[in-house]
């Protein structure tokens, strides 16, 4: 098909606004990137754009050898595994529960969950509770107040409710009861739904720095995306005292070696970030599929 | 009755502890709004402390701190939601025209990146960016001559709800146009070959076939998001905010939290929470009753 002349203009304003926006889109993260291969003590003299000047391991070897960051990034896999795993069978055999329709009581349930989505005590009265079940420093906190998911629970119930009648009448003529269809038919053959969720419940689990804020204060059982947030705290409070005047202890500790505070922050942060991005490209279509299962039927 | 339990024990096996959960952790820190009504201490409990009526409300309405805030969460959660609304419909229809599909998945995937980085690493990209210390943006500006100092952006009080906007922006424009892609998809094709076939140019199509195709959803996603403008998170101004700009960056979860942990006063931060969840009930309802009438729609 030939096009107009506006037209093609259109199309042409179209892509380059679409190419700027990718370009805005991407380069943060790719300068952040380029800061993390750079000299510390070269970054630091300013100038660095799209390419490292001064290439170097060094910053990532400064934080791989980090014990804390080990240990964090440690804390954080458990996390998300454990979490994963516990959120979706939890909210999976729930959701099986309550998607029969003879469950006596079901519908006060149904609204006891909704309820939990528009309404909640607030923090202070949370915090107070979490602190009352002791569960203040432990690593439950991190996964368990969260595992049941209200809208992972309408999405699975959903999904439940579509699957051929036919295949739970027989595994009861089988003899099955309701764990033996729940285990042995449904949740077999509910790879997909399991599969969209558990990467959004996984993301959450390893993004989620705001939890283990509150609740953790040992060194040993704090998260990678927590320990970013104390070492860029400290990063702006010490910017903070170099724009009153004051003296930057911190760059006097490094003076002597060319890693400096930014660049180790750069390179804590790509390796936070990292596990996300290397498993986004394959996941991405299951994530697009899941906001839509969940937007348009929940 | 009890027969009909002893069917289904199985049933209620797999729903019964789960609800118990749920009511732990979602309902039991209800209890605590208590403490709103008392001059609350840590070592009486709330069992203990005595009683104090709405002291903490009248308090809390003659606060002028409290004012601020609640300006700071309602700006920065209606900023948010106009530019994210404009700019995901702008961007759906743009992407909708796009004829090379590799070239519309690829911005499609590097847009949608941002939403799952977290926000530390988003707040530390941001901070890093607008640094007066070697941070890009400055950078820019002073090649390009437009400034000869290197701003202090996260100074600026004042600058802090655009920075913190178009942060919010970033990290989430691409992913909300996945649900506006869709219905655009779901648009009835006839229509727009019967445009064409009337000589309907690609923006005449768009303007008068895409948008209206667009806006019930874009109403109704419109009118759910305003139920819940006092009930922004508060991740983002966490990690953007700091001393210089906490006239602007405060909202009122921070407010909450802020009184009970730095002051130890427990019961003015629970007053402040229970004043946000009156006003998002009444948000609420009041949004879903707007949608009921408008689309015959029922958001819960």
């Amino acid at each position: 098909m030939r096009l107009s002349r506006t037209e093609r203009t259109v199309q042409v304003v179209i892509y380059v606004l679409l190419t700027l926006l990718a370009f805005l889109t991407l380069y943060p993260f790719w300068n952040s990137l380029v800061i993390s291969f750079n000299l510390g003590s070269d970054t630091s003299l300013g100038g660095i754009t799209f390419w490292p000047r001064a290439f170097t391991w060094e910053n990532y070897e400064v934080v791989l050898r980090d014990h804390r960051i080990a240990q964090a990034f440690v804390v954080s896999v458990a996390r998300t595994v454990a979490g994963t795993a516990l959120s979706i069978l939890a909210t999976a055999v729930f959701s099986y529960g309550m998607s029969k329709t003879e469950l006596a009581g079901r519908k006060y349930y149904m609204i006891f969950c909704i309820v939990t989505l528009y309404f909640n005590g607030g923090l202070i009265p949370y915090f107070l509770l979490i602190h009352g079940l002791g569960m203040m420093n432990t690593f439950w906190v991190l996964i368990v107040p969260g595992a049941i998911s209200i809208w992972n629970m309408i999405i699975f119930r959903t999904f439940f409710k579509e699957m051929p009648a036919g295949l739970e009448e027989s595994a009861k003529i089988d003899g099955c009861g309701h764990f033996g269809t729940f285990f042995r038919i449904v949740l077999p053959l509910s790879g997909p739904v399991i599969a969209s969720l558990s990467l959004f419940v996984a993301v959450n689990l390893w993004n989620d720095w705001f939890t283990a804020t509150l609740f953790i204060n040992n060194p040993k059982l704090v998260p990678i995306q927590s320990l970013l947030q104390e070492i860029m705290n400290a990063n702006t409070v010490t910017e903070q005292l170099r724009s009153q005047g004051g003296s930057n202890f911190l760059d006097k500790i490094f003076q002597a070696r060319t890693v400096t505070t930014k660049s180790l922050t750069m390179a804590t942060m790509m390796v936070t970030t990292l596990p996300i991005i290397a498993v986004y490209p394959f996941v991405q279509r299951h994530f697009v599929k899941g906001v839509l299962v969940g937007s348009l039927k929940g | 009755m009890y027969r009909k339990l002893r069917a289904q024990y199985q049933l209620l096996i797999m729903s019964i502890p789960f609800m118990a959960v749920l009511v732990l952790f979602s309902y039991v820190p209800l209890w605590g709004w208590i403490m709103a009504f008392q001059n609350y201490s840590l070592s009486h409990g709330i069992t203990g402390s005595p009683f104090s009526g709405f002291n903490h409300f009248a308090d809390l309405f003659r606060d002028d701190r409290f004012y601020l805030v609640l300006r700071n969460t309602l700006v920065m959660s209606g900023m948010s939601l106009a530019t994210d609304f404009v700019g995901a419909i702008g961007l759906a229809l743009l992407l909708n025209e796009v004829r090379l599909r590799f070239f519309k998945r690829t911005v499609q995937t590097i847009t949608y990146i941002p939403h799952f980085v977290s926000w530390v690493v988003m707040a530390n990209i941001v901070l890093g960016s607008l640094s007066p210390d070697g941070g890009i943006v400055n950078e820019v500006l002073m090649r390009l001559g437009i400034v000869h100092e290197p701003i202090m952006f996260m100074s600026k009080g004042s600058w802090f709800w655009a920075i913190h906007t178009l942060a919010g922006l970033w990290k989430e424009l691409g992913w909300s146009t996945i649900i506006y892609l869709a219905v655009i998809a779901g648009l009835n094709a006839e229509m727009y070959e019967a445009a064409e076939v009337d000589g309907a140019g690609r923006l005449q199509k768009m303007w008068h076939i895409s948008v209206p195709g667009l806006m019930p959803t874009a109403v109704l996603l419109l009118i759910l998001a305003t139920g819940n403008l006092i009930n922004t998170g508060y991740e983002s101004q966490f990690l953007l905010g700091n001393g210089l700009n906490i006239d602007y960056s405060q909202v009122l979860d921070l407010y909450a939290l802020d009184y009970s942990f730095s002051i130890g006063d427990y019961s003015y931060g629970v007053a402040i929470s229970v004043f946000k969840s009156a006003v998002s009930i009444l948000l609420v309802l009041g949004v879903n009753q707007a949608a009921r009438r408008l689309g015959g729609f029922k958001a819960f």
